[in-house]
């Protein structure tokens, strides 16, 4: 690693200041930012540790959801018992995600600004008709995925939390690297009364909907309402793990296992 | 620019001058001596460098020291009684075989004992889930699996709860 220096704010507005600081980069968990700095992939003059922040920590009920501090770990939401009788597919994409160790360190804030296209969280995010609250404003979940790696947020704005709407069925299928635990593909499937929302992770630039299975799955919430249905391989991701026709397939696949978990 | 750590490593409070980017790893082992931890991957894979922070298994290696200022750390060398006398899950490895060469165990241990503490009766599936993050290339895992059990219901035994209280 490069040398840098550390700060941990106990406000919001501390780190806020402290974020403005040339080259600074903000540390949650830590999980991806840490392999990053040791293999001298970044070089940040400062790093503003958010552990401190009492803020952006804890899980509350909320009016028609569940709003999740930034700097919640991900062992934090899937062992919660708030979230597991709210929203429990929420509870189940966190026990997924990395391992046990990399879970009771990483944070949801963290995950999100990231925006790792293969990260679990982001099709939370948005299947979930989620809102983000920053240090000075929200954000729609819709908005706030723009790329690879790319999120609306500003130089220096910081994720506060995280507001879900609890849905009346939801449930998210994920083929996972078995290596690493990203998603190859990773579908996340919610209903609200007669609304359906699908969004797929790790098989694109970034967390995508897919109008064409909501329409079906609204006219009928079951998996064989998408059948014959798919994604164009255009444009999604091809590694050495899957081809861009391979991801397009799992899409389906992981789509109709997650309508059947939703039951 | 160096910054001072303090933190209870194993019941003992330790302070110490450090730079901003040193690991938690590297401050257990070239700062405390404490070399039971392990460096196996570097690149959090592994999971031989499984520490508690705060009761939590991590992974010291991709955990910064001052990350852990003022938390309590307990390492492989913490788990033993005063007297030498191994922690059941470090017995249970022991009886039942579930290490070769040893360098990943000190990892599995600890994440063994962080899993049963959070699951006191974990099922195969709970156990092979649970550590997930620690690789052994000796075993196979199963005498892993077996002495994670044994070491549960060692755990949970009366005398046991007792000492650990």
């Amino acid at each position: 690693m490069y040398a840098f220096t550390y700060q941990r704010p106990s406000t919001l507005a501390d780190a806020v200041a402290a974020a403005q600081a040339e080259d600074a980069k903000l540390l949650g968990g830590g999980q991806t930012l840490l392999p990053t700095l040791k293999q001298r992939l970044a070089q940040p003059s400062a790093l503003v540790d958010l552990s401190g922040v009492a803020e952006m920590k804890g899980i509350n009920a909320v009016d028609g959801g569940l709003e999740v501090g930034a700097f919640t770990r991900h062992s934090e939401v899937a062992h919660s018992d708030l979230v597991k009788a709210t929203i429990p597919a929420l509870a189940s994409l966190a026990e997924g995600i990395g391992d046990r160790q990399v879970r009771n360190m990483g944070t949801l804030g963290g995950s999100i600004a990231n925006a790792d296209p293969s990260a679990d969280y982001p099709s939370a995010v948005v299947a979930l008709k989620a809102t983000v609250t920053t240090d000075r404003r929200t954000i729609a979940g819709d908005d706030f995925f723009t790329g690879m790696f790319e999120t609306a947020l500003e130089p220096g704005e910081i994720v506060k939390s995280v507001r879900f709407s609890t849905p009346d069925k939801a449930a998210y299928a994920k083929f996972r690297n078995p290596a690493s635990r990203y998603a190859i593909v990773g579908v996340f499937v919610a209903k609200y009364g007669a609304e359906v929302r699908v969004a797929v992770t790790g098989a694109a630039g970034s967390v995508f909907r897919v109008p064409a299975f909501e329409a079906a799955l609204e006219a009928n919430f079951a998996a064989e309402a998408l059948n014959g249905l798919s994604v164009s391989a255009d444009d999604l991701n091809a590694d050495l793990h899957a081809s861009a026709d391979y991801r397009a397939h799992l899409v389906t696949v992981m789509a109709k296992r997650a309508v059947e978990a939703a039951g | 620019m160096p910054c001072t750590v303090t933190m209870t490593v194993n019941g003992k409070t330790v302070s110490r001058e450090v730079e901003e980017r040193t690991l938690l790893v590297t401050f257990l082992r070239d700062h405390l001596s404490l070399t039971g931890t392990h460096v196996g991957c570097d690149t959090s894979q592994c999971g031989a460098c499984v520490v508690h922070v705060d009761g939590r298994s991590v992974k010291s290696c991709t955990t910064l020291a001052v990350q852990a200022n003022g938390a309590s750390v307990t390492t492989i060398e913490g788990l033993a009684a005063a007297d030498g006398t191994l922690h059941p899950m470090q017995a249970a490895f022991r009886e039942h075989h579930g290490l070769q060469c040893g360098f990943c165990t000190p990892g599995m241990v600890m994440s063994a004992v962080d899993l049963v503490r959070n699951n006191p009766t974990p099922t195969e599936h709970d156990i092979r889930d649970g550590l997930e993050g620690n690789i052994c290339r000796c075993t196979g895992y199963h005498n892993i699996v077996k002495a994670v059990q044994a070491g549960a219901e060692a755990m949970n035994s009366p005398s046991a709860k007792a000492a650990a209280e």
